[in-house]
């Protein structure tokens, strides 16, 4: 029965319409390879595999009586799926890996898995993250760090790295991520999945709790492309609760078998391949960037000269972002308190103890940076370069439909390895950060392994709103080639 | 850029973050490096350039006012640390 924890969702779709398999059955093989490996992995928060083998029964039920009557089900009837634990799901606690939030149960669901679960999906459970998603390796978790089922002395990436970890020991088909600063590709790199970062906007952020306002974005994890474009076209679309949810038309996602990449122009960026970089991230990123152009691909070389500078425009933004929105956490309305005899007090013993040594660091820095004499130096020069930053995006792809990179300098690091030098953890963003910072789309996806077996990540970036361009690429090239299909040795 | 002790918790102050004596050397130490790299945006030339808030186009939402149901109450207060008679219970403010 775990083989069919192997299947990809659109072949577990494919074998629920044929009637070949159960929902029943496929989620409890998933359920079975959770309980195997979860107490190795630590992938999970929250499990609610009692509410997803009803939802599994309901599946079903729909499905045997829409074969009766000849009615079309759902597009997602009886998939399972994990969701990171920053998204809202009414009637389970929603911790966001923080211990101010232990107690939380949202009264209300993210529109985003609202989506998912009105198209059929059944959710395994809630993924581990780092503390309010700020992190890059899920070691900020208070309720304990992630493995990568790759190499369990390794991260997993993050701060998504509970849902790409579960994609990759094969606990969940496809798995929901957000990504503020690389938080799905970097874990998806690091656990050779694929990951979507959606433009800003494409995806409500309603019931996704905030961390930097101007850069969160929904995202998903699969095995493959399609399955990312799965749960990708379900999800986006205008939504009226997020005023910066954009009302543009989604294309469907056309993906066959033909993996011809003619007339795509592919830029490649100097300025992402950087002293220091491990050199078989290096090869691996360019190999595969020769595959797109034997596939058909031309390539040419782009610059995006700003790049060097959108690790600090990232790490004063995002915090100042953050430091605001962390502001509501006063223990008041919600959240674990901490009492004192007059109230400012409980906001400070209830903050000091509630949030991490990762939280306060961004609060306070952000707190800095937005303070009087200070704004115009930090937060407002800052907010300058980023409108440099999106130009260089804009300006490259005037001759290009997008642009090819890797996720991150390396492969997945040693856990503890950056536990004491926040710098050098932040660092590894240094890829990814200025897609958020563009608002522009992003993907990652396996294109070979390094010395020690670990996962290699290429990110594919593309022009606002065009993922389509994205998942076409990538799917094309996971048409010939096979490093997608590799599975961790634990999850067999 | 080194912040001093006094910086740092007056950072802390508006904040609102209780730090321990260890946490505000930590920081002290953290928050100074990671401004001096930070620092580097200064070298820029950023005269004329306008700032990003928002990579979205400039533009009001709105929507059509009209009353509509909220979350139930009992929801919502099921995630105070207290409650008292439909409403959030807190210590004094002025003492």
């Amino acid at each position: 029965m775990t083989a069919l924890s192997q299947l990809t969702a659109r072949e577990a779709l494919e074998e629920l319409a044929l009637g070949r398999i159960s929902s029943m059955e496929l989620t409890r093989a998933c359920i079975q390879q959770i309980d195997r490996l979860e107490p190795g992995v630590h992938a999970f928060i929250t499990r609610t595999s009692e509410q997803a083998l009803s939802q599994a029964l309901a599946a079903d039920t729909l499905r045997a009586a829409a074969r009766q009557s000849g009615q079309p089900v759902p597009p997602l009837l009886g998939l399972p799926l994990v969701v990171k634990d920053i998204l809202a799901l009414s009637g389970v606690r929603c911790t966001c890996g923080s211990r101010i939030l232990e107690h939380f149960v949202p009264p209300y669901t993210a529109t985003s898995v609202q989506r998912l679960l009105d198209a059929g999906v059944v959710v395994l459970g809630k993924t581990n993250t780092d503390e309010y998603a700020m992190g890059s390796s899920t070691e900020n978790s208070a309720y304990g760090r992630s493995f990568n089922p790759w190499d369990m002395s390794r991260v997993p990436g993050g701060s998504s790295g509970g849902s790409a970890a579960a994609v990759a020991a094969r606990m969940a088909p496809v798995a929901l991520g957000t990504d503020t600063g690389g938080s799905v590709r970097q874990p998806a790199a690091y656990c050779g999945v694929t990951g979507i970062k959606p433009t800003y906007g494409r995806v409500s952020r309603y019931g996704l709790v905030a961390y930097g306002s101007s850069l969160d974005s929904v995202g998903a994890f699969g095995r493959t492309a399609e399955d990312t474009a799965l749960l990708f076209s379900v999800m986006a679309g205008h939504d009226p609760l997020d005023a910066t949810s954009m009302d543009v038309p989604v294309p469907a996602i056309q993906l066959n078998g033909d993996a011809s990449l003619k007339g795509l122009r592919v830029g490649v960026p100097r300025e992402y391949f950087i002293p220091g970089m491990q050199p078989e991230v290096e090869n691996g990123v360019k190999q595969a960037v020769k595959q797109l152009a034997a596939l058909g691909a031309s390539v040419r070389e782009v610059h995006l000269p700003h790049t060097e500078y959108a690790l600090p425009v990232y790490y004063l933004i995002a915090p100042a972002e953050a430091s605001a929105n962390l502001a509501r956490y006063d223990g008041i309305r919600f959240g674990e308190r901490k009492d004192a005899e007059v109230m400012w007090d409980v906001f400070y013993r209830t903050r000091g103890a509630g949030f991490g040594p990762e939280v306060k660091r961004r609060i306070m820095l952000g707190t800095y940076a937005l303070s009087a004499g200070y704004y115009d130096a930090y937060y407002g020069q800052a907010q300058k370069v980023r409108t440099l930053i999106k130009r260089d995006f804009e300006t490259a792809f005037q001759s290009v439909d997008v642009i090819a990179t890797p996720v991150a300098p390396t492969t997945a690091f040693r856990a503890g390895e950056h536990s004491n030098d926040p710098l050098a953890m932040y660092l590894e963003d240094v890829f990814t950060l200025p897609t958020n910072l563009a608002g522009v789309p992003g993907l990652a996806f396996p294109v070979g392994f390094d010395k020690a077996g670990l996962p290699i990540g290429m990110q594919l970036m593309g022009p606002h709103f065009r993922e389509d361009v994205l998942f076409r690429t990538a799917h094309a090239y996971q048409q010939v080639t096979d490093w997608h299909k590799r599975v961790p040795a634990l999850a067999q | 850029m080194k912040l001093t002790l006094a910086e740092v918790e007056h950072i802390a102050q508006l904040a609102r973050l209780e730090l321990t004596t260890a946490e505000k050397e930590l920081y002290r130490q953290q928050l100074s490096a990671i401004l001096d790299y930070a620092a580097r945006l200064q070298a820029l030339d950023t005269s004329g350039i306008q700032p990003t808030a928002s990579v979205l186009p400039p533009r009001s939402v709105l929507r059509e006012d009209e009353p509509r149901p909220g979350l139930p109450i009992e929801d919502v207060l099921r995630n105070a640390a207290q409650t008292d008679d439909r409403q959030f219970r807190v210590p004094p403010v002025l003492e």
